[in-house]
């Protein structure tokens, strides 16, 4: 794996290549409308419910499956064995075609057998190996690896493909698609009758009646599997399922998230060695692969990424994905799955770059038919990998600040001072030395010259209020956004809140635990949970919804993890009062505590989701039906929950990233038309604003907070 | 359900046609092997794999209209036929999709090698949808089940759909009533 610089320099190349970025961002766009249509009609929650007990019931028990598979098929006459590492399964085949005087190989798609690196293995004893899926061959003929797990050779054009089998057929192609598939037929037809030996993978294996199930679109599985003498299966252990029916939920979900089709062309189950085309008896061999699969299985953080049926739908809708592609982000396996499955198959130090390319914005999670939680998985490498190798030491220094909250807030008030040449109406363009990085493509706001810790001392609240709610701010609202928090305060004043804020309160953490200090993140959330729970509210408030989920949810995951178990309780308990500005507004107006004014005519708005507010909170509709409600028509964007390239410190440690997800999202905001984006995250505020402000953009920013208490009765 | 398992199956590209009996199906059938120019030379080829739906056929007669045929489905044949009909015992509607009990590679090389797949079916063999297939058949009595859902198709050029990869072109269903 290349160094930290060698990885930026791969990013770098991926971005600058055209054909990648239009291809994948192409198809990301089209993939989204074609996914939807091809689910119309099914209950997708309750497909996952099917898949997630059909393969998480399997997980959880691979070993007794590969047993039951073991003596079915041995039954059924075929051969098993189970290989416990790439080495045992690639000496298994290496044996086998030295025995049988194997000269030629067909295949037909599998990833365990790139997992295993067979091809190589293979042709280093002189054996003849074509890859028969197409895309596949294009990549076997360039000599790269796939950059997608469906579609592998994605990231090339027409033309570089008609260059490739020109090449290869020894005259000169035009860059015409059915032409192209015209060759591949004819040139493959002749591997395909010659082969002595065909190796496909398995979508699935079915322990109780020792079955392969294999699902093609090109129908060169059913020739690599029907043509040569011999038939070796290379599969995975968590391919396994127990029972036939648990075969129908993920056959009906594959196809539909991976290509948006109802059904392959070809589906086949094999049962046992079927006789060969001239009726003599074929060999059938099935490799079952652990590679540390068992061991995923029962690790409690892990085994979900076992339910995965490798649609890479994951990939499609990935915001990072759609930009760099599966050679920089994935190894073998790409995209976020790639990341967690490298971090098994491989080691942990392997996935230490991928998985940096996680920005957690949930999207995968949405899509997910088997209902992993990638980033949650991702999170979970990050923590390891920090405990093995420890954190980086600028990055170090940054969380031992943030971990002491008077030393962290005296210097965000000296930083105030310091930044003064450089801010200008509350904005920051250009920051010297090593900090341009940070304002390169995005201006940031300025540090407050008056936190709102400060100024909330200042703030005169009604008299008798019955109703204590605790406001906690998060840094950008107290040290950037101050008047978001000033909002807050007259908002729920006028619905007959006092509002407290406990001074105690320091970062929610999700900085420290996204990036896997857990440490960090732990001794914030205590310093948290003590500050909030002696509050004496009825409620904690917070109008960033980063902020939000730590404090419901992450500060007592976080804590528990670090084996404080009283501490989590106390988390736990203090979470569920914790709830998110829009949502708590929109509860207090149907309760009929608080009373809006509809504006008259005024102009559309569009609205940006959090990440955090839409996957995680699910609150979608209340910060839309506000709008609303105080006078404005909402006017959707395009992808108006795509991440806007924020990601907290993402944007810090990949701005080369960060920085074309942002250009996508002001495209969209400027198509609406809209004088306004409105949102409910600080984090997306800074991102967006900073774009449009060094854009000398005219659009503006609003947190809902700021929009609501203008229109108050 | 037939009218669902036609639509699906013509929105995957597949030529759905149906007859009241086995009479006006095989005519069809040999008309449609006359049109494809099936003859006596390598590429242009006939195999057909004979079953109970359209019957023992008349191998004089036919052989006399169509000389590139032959019933005797081995590896080689199919590799040299442009054409292949087999007979298929199952339709699944919901996703217009065609099965067989493929364990004899006669059954299944009709749909491998050639370009065009005539692929014939009982109407009352329909089934709503996988599930029921799976629960019905019982794959320890079946080497090889094989399905069927329009013709062979990739996107892995530019994402560009192209019928006929490895497998037929065109794919002519023929439901087959009593």
């Amino acid at each position: 794996m290349a160094d930290r610089t060698g990885f930026h320099e791969h990013i770098a190349e991926a971005l600058q290549n055209p054909n990648l970025a239009g291809a994948l961002g192409r198809f990301s766009e089209a993939y989204a409308i074609s996914r939807a249509k091809a689910y119309e009609g099914i209950d997708f929650e309750k497909l996952r419910d099917q898949i997630v007990e059909a393969k998480g019931n399997a997980a959880g028990k691979l070993d007794v499956l590969a047993g039951r598979f073991e003596a079915e098929a041995t039954r059924a006459g075929a051969r098993v064995f189970r290989a416990g590492s790439p080495e045992e399964a690639r000496d298994y085949i290496l044996r086998l075609c030295r025995d049988r005087g194997v000269k030629r190989v067909v295949k037909s798609k599998s990833m365990a057998t790139e997992e295993i690196h067979l091809n190589q293995a293979l042709e280093k004893e002189g054996m003849r190996v074509k890859e028969t899926d197409l895309g596949e061959w294009i990549i076997q003929l360039a000599g790269q690896r796939p950059s997608h797990m469906v579609m592998p050779a994605i990231h090339m054009t027409k033309e570089e493909v008609a260059a490739i089998f020109s090449k290869e057929v020894k005259e000169r192609l035009a860059a015409d698609i059915p032409r192209l598939v015209a060759v591949a037929r004819q040139e493959l037809r002749e591997e395909f009758l010659q082969a002595d030996l065909g190796i496909s993978g398995a979508n699935l294996a079915v322990a109780e009646t020792g079955s392969l199930v294999i699902l093609t679109n090109e129908g060169n599985a059913r020739l690599v599997t029907t043509l040569p003498r011999i038939h070796v299966a290379v599969v995975g252990v968590e391919k396994l399922v127990e029972r036939m029916a648990d075969v129908v939920p993920v056959v009906r979900a594959l196809p539909r998230s991976a290509t948006s089709q109802l059904l392959t062309s070809y589906l086949s189950v094999l049962t046992g060695p079927a006789p060969g085309p001239e009726g003599e008896q074929k060999e059938l061999h099935v490799v079952l692969l652990d590679n540390r699969r068992t061991a995923m299985g029962a690790d409690p953080r892990f085994a979900q990424a076992l339910r995965c049926i490798r649609c890479a739908s994951c990939l499609n809708v990935c915001p990072v994905f759609r930009l760099v592609g599966g050679h920089v982000f994935g190894d073998v396996y790409t995209g976020g799955i790639g990341a967690i499955l490298t971090a098994w198959f491989d080691a942990l130090e392997a996935s230490e770059h991928i998985q940096g390319l996680c920005i957690q914005c949930g999207n995968c999670t949405q899509v997910c038919p088997a209902r992993i939680d990638i980033p949650e998985m991702v999170v979970e490498l990050r923590r390891r990998l920090a405990k093995e190798q420890g954190q980086p030491l600028l990055q170090k220094g940054i969380f031992r600040i943030v971990n002491d909250r008077r030393l962290f807030h005296s210097m965000l008030r000296a930083a105030s001072l310091a930044q003064k040449p450089f801010a200008r109406d509350g904005m920051i363009r250009h920051l010297p030395f090593f900090l341009s990085g940070l304002a390169e493509f995005r201006s940031l706001p300025a540090i407050a010259r008056r936190p709102f810790r400060d100024r909330f001392r200042e703030i005169e609240q009604p008299r008798g209020l019955s109703e204590k709610v605790a406001f906690y701010a998060g840094c950008l609202v107290d040290f950037a956004y101050p008047g978001t928090g000033e909002a807050v305060v007259k908002v729920l004043n006028r619905a007959g809140i006092e509002v407290v804020f406990p001074e105690a309160q320091t970062c929610c953490g999700a900085p420290a635990r996204y990036a896997g200090s857990f440490a960090v993140a732990a001794q914030n959330a205590r310093d948290n949970v003590a500050a909030l729970e002696g509050a004496g509210a009825s409620a904690v408030v917070s109008a960033c919804p980063t902020c939000t989920v730590a404090l419901t949810r992450e500060m007592a995951e976080t804590l528990e993890a670090e084996g404080e178990h009283e501490w989590a309780v106390r988390a736990r308990k203090l979470g569920e009062k914790v709830v998110d500005f829009s949502t708590l507004v929109k509860r207090l107006v149907d309760q009929g505590r608080l009373r809006l004014v509809p504006g008259e005519g005024l102009p559309a708005v569009t609205y940006h989701d959090s990440c955090h507010l839409k996957r995680t909170l699910r609150a979608e509709k209340p910060p839309r039906q506000l709008l609303q409600a105080v006078g404005h028509e909402v006017k959707e964007m395009f992808e108006s929950d795509m991440c806007c390239g924020m990601g907290g410190s993402y944007s810090l440690k990949f701005p080369e990233i960060s920085k074309p997800i942002l250009t996508r999202k002001l495209e969209s905001i400027r198509k609406t038309g809209c004088g306004t984006v409105a949102l409910d995250c600080p984090g997306c505020a800074m991102q967006i604003q900073g774009g449009l402000h060094k854009a000398g953009d005219a659009v503006q920013v609003r947190h809902l907070a700021e929009i609501v208490a203008e229109r108050l009765a | 359900m037939f009218e669902q398992f036609q639509a699906r199956a013509q929105a995957v590209s597949a030529e759905v046609h149906r007859f009241a009996g086995a009479g006006p199906a095989l005519d069809f059938v040999v008309h449609t092997l006359l049109a494809e120019g099936v003859a006596p030379e390598p590429g242009r080829r006939a195999v057909w794999c004979p079953g109970p739906i359209l019957g023992p056929p008349e191998p004089e007669r036919l052989a006399r209209e169509l000389p590139g045929l032959t019933f005797e489905v081995t590896r080689a044949a199919a590799a040299e036929s442009k054409v292949g009909v087999s007979e298929l015992d199952w339709a699944i509607a919901d996703t217009g999709t065609l099965a067989q009990d493929a364990t004899d590679p006669r059954r299944r090389l009709p749909s491998m090698l050639t370009e065009t797949h005539l692929a014939v079916f009982r109407t009352a063999s329909l089934v709503p949808d996988l599930a029921t297939l799976l629960a019905r058949v019982d794959p320890r009595r079946m080497r090889y089940l094989t399905c069927i859902t329009g013709p062979s198709r990739t996107a892995d050029i530019e994402r560009v759909l192209t019928i006929g990869v490895h497998g037929p072109r065109r794919l002519l269903v023929v439901a087959v009533d009593a």
